[in-house]
């Protein structure tokens, strides 16, 4: 069920990059992208059969049962990915959106479809 | 020589590193740092020619740690990426003084190399969207470069239409993690070969088809191109359509469908038709251009089809279980024509750069005559045009030859082939056509009044020029078995074994 609205959630972002004529909105677009795939990373870390109140976080103390551990504990690798992920998202949002206030400074405009400079 | 391979990263982020650190009041200094790091880069990469291996970085070995692997296809694109980097390096040390914050130019330019080498030498799927996340971030920064309107709006749909690809190729790989348990390119290969093929997988293959198609600029994906490659300065041009839309898009689809999905005839389908459809448009729309950039771009757009359209009919045979002979000189074909097409469409951009540079125009109708007054660009100019029209002495003839008879021969097997033969022979000579168009109104003709005080391209753009046109010229001489052998065969036998790539990683060579 879960999986299903995460895709839900990343059809929307890519709806809103691909449709909006204001480029703040389409960088937005782009940030419901990114989060819809850190979500999903997530996600996969939870193993088959176990709800989501069940699931431990990957540490391992002295007092930990281990079976328990092996059966309930949460793959920890995706959530590294998911770090590396939002900070390269960071730096595309950073980058994207100073050049959306280069773009202002030059058109005056936010709106996508008057800046047609280029053609052919 | 292994042990050096993570050198091809350290070396242009520590040089990145550095030059903005320390370059930023000293505009001289910049240049020699920017070079300092080119050199050794070409260096290490010559090197490589010819060798194979693995290495483990921070000694875990491979399903955990992280690998850098060298095969025959990382060397070649090892090779193209760093040669024409270094060319682009020299190139910009005349050119960019028409530029402030010269600095800031030479650090995203090594981090993009940096990028590109961490892209062609990783063998870890979630590393690879990383390097190609480093590559694609310095590219959006460069084509904007000039923060005038035309550059500004190129980069900004750049960056939206490579973010969507990027963020297609990581659910990709999310995906393929979810489904096999790891990230290691050879061990996901060695899953995928034991494992029944779900949707799931195909699921995974499209989302990888989408996201590197739209950074190789395939054709249906193609849009940013045309407007990002001509807004960039000259030797960012040359890379992004000489090595960056190759290395992090037509190598890393090849890579992810040959050795870690594996191929499969429906694919090797969907390849050859993206490289017909990225062909045909391509050099129609380049035919109408008048901006000199702009018809260069689409013609990028329009050789790259060459490329894939090989591999594709590579895989289309291998996977119907086709004479291997045919499909390994498709492969050959395709890749061949990579290298040439990296050499030639650099020297053509470079050569746009230095007409622009002098001229401070690039509409083809307000040039004219320019051979006379710069006779270096001129001359590398046509070497650079007959090679990509597929005129027989230069680089282009050889490897568009090779893809046509390996069409032949593959109408052999499955007839409907021949039509391939027809479109790419086609798509040629309007290449011609459209190139003949170039140097009518450039460099022939009557020489506009205004331009009477030109001089030829400075001596670091004229050296790199005339090195590149006698790669031109020289890479005919690659056809011969010896020299063969050593850089091509090892590169599509590669590609040819799939999935048992896994295996030989994980062996060790």
């Amino acid at each position: 069920m879960i999986f299903p609205l995460c895709f839900a959630l990343f059809v929307v972002g890519l709806y809103c990059a691909l449709t909006k004529r204001n480029v703040i909105k389409i960088v937005i677009g782009l940030a419901i992208m990114e989060y819809a795939v850190n979500l999903f990373l997530v996600l996969l870390g939870y193993k088959k059969g176990i709800t989501l109140a069940d699931a431990q976080a990957p540490i391992i103390e002295p007092v930990t049962n281990l079976d328990d551990f092996f059966m309930k504990a949460v793959d920890p690798l995706p959530q590294a990915l998911v770090l590396t992920s939002i900070v390269i998202g960071l730096g595309v949002t950073a980058l994207a959106i100073a050049i959306c206030i280069r773009l202002y400074q030059r058109y005056g405009t936010f709106d996508i479809s008057e800046m047609r400079r280029l053609k052919g | 020589m292994i042990e050096l391979l993570p050198l091809f990263i350290a070396i242009p982020l520590g040089g990145a590193f550095l030059i903005t650190l320390t370059a930023w009041k000293l505009r001289r200094l910049a240049d020699i740092l920017g070079v300092c790091a080119g050199l050794p880069l070409l260096v290490l990469a010559l090197l490589c020619i010819g060798k194979q291996g693995v290495y483990h970085v921070g000694a875990f070995l491979a399903p955990l740690g992280i690998n850098l692997v060298l095969d025959g296809f990382s060397v070649l694109l090892l090779v193209i990426v760093n040669v024409i980097g270094f060319m682009a390096l020299l190139y910009s040390i005349s050119y960019m003084e028409q530029y402030t914050a010269k600095y800031k130019y030479y650090a995203l330019f090594l981090l993009m190399v940096g990028g590109m080498n961490g892209v062609v030498l990783t063998g870890d799927m979630f590393n690879l969207f990383v390097f190609l996340e480093i590559a694609s971030i310095a590219s959006y920064a460069l084509v904007a470069f000039g923060c005038e309107h035309e550059e500004l709006e190129a980069s900004f749909k750049y960056l939206v239409l490579g973010s969507i690809g990027s963020t297609f190729i990581l659910l990709g790989v999310a995906v393929l993690y979810g489904l096999t348990g790891f990230l290691n390119m050879a061990s996901i290969a060695q899953a995928v070969a034991s494992m029944e093929k779900t949707w799931l997988l195909s699921f995974a293959s499209v989302l990888f088809l989408v996201g590197f198609g739209i950074k190789a600029a395939l054709v249906p994906f193609h849009p940013w191109l045309p407007d990002a490659h001509p807004s960039a300065p000259a030797p960012i041009s040359a890379m992004l359509s000489g090595v960056l839309i190759k290395a992090l898009g037509v190598y890393a689809i090849t890579r992810v469908v040959f050795n870690v999905l594996g191929a499969t005839p429906l694919f090797g389908i969907i390849i050859m038709v993206l490289g017909v459809l990225s062909m045909t448009i391509g050099v129609f729309l380049a035919v109408g251009q008048w901006d000199f950039k702009r018809l260069l771009a689409y013609h990028s757009i329009s050789q790259m089809g060459y490329v894939v359209l090989g591999i594709g009919l590579g895989m289309f045979i291998i996977a119907n279980n086709g004479p291997t002979l045919v499909a390994g000189m498709a492969i050959f074909g395709g890749i061949f024509h990579l290298a040439n097409h990296a050499v030639f469409k650099s020297l053509l951009f470079l050569c746009s750069g230095s007409v622009e540079y002098q001229t401070g125009t690039r509409q083809l109708k307000s040039l004219g005559g320019l051979q006379e007054k710069m006779p270096v660009t001129g001359t590398t100019c046509t070497i650079a045009s007959l090679s990509i029209a597929g005129i027989p002495p230069f680089n282009g003839f050889w490897s568009k030859l090779i893809i046509v008879i390996a069409t032949v021969l593959a109408a052999f097997v499955f007839p409907g082939m021949l039509i391939l033969t027809a479109i790419t022979i086609l798509v040629s000579f309007v290449t011609l056509i459209s190139f003949l168009k170039v140097l009518r109104y450039v460099f022939l003709g009557e020489l506009p009044s205004l331009f009477k005080q030109i001089k030829d391209s400075p001596f670091f753009m004229g050296i790199s020029l005339v090195m590149l046109s006698l790669l031109c010229i020289g890479m005919g001489l690659l056809l011969i078995p010896g020299l063969r052998s050593v850089v091509f065969d090892p590169a599509v036998e590669a590609l040819k074994q799939g999935l048992d790539y896994g295996k030989q990683i994980l062996t060790g060579f």
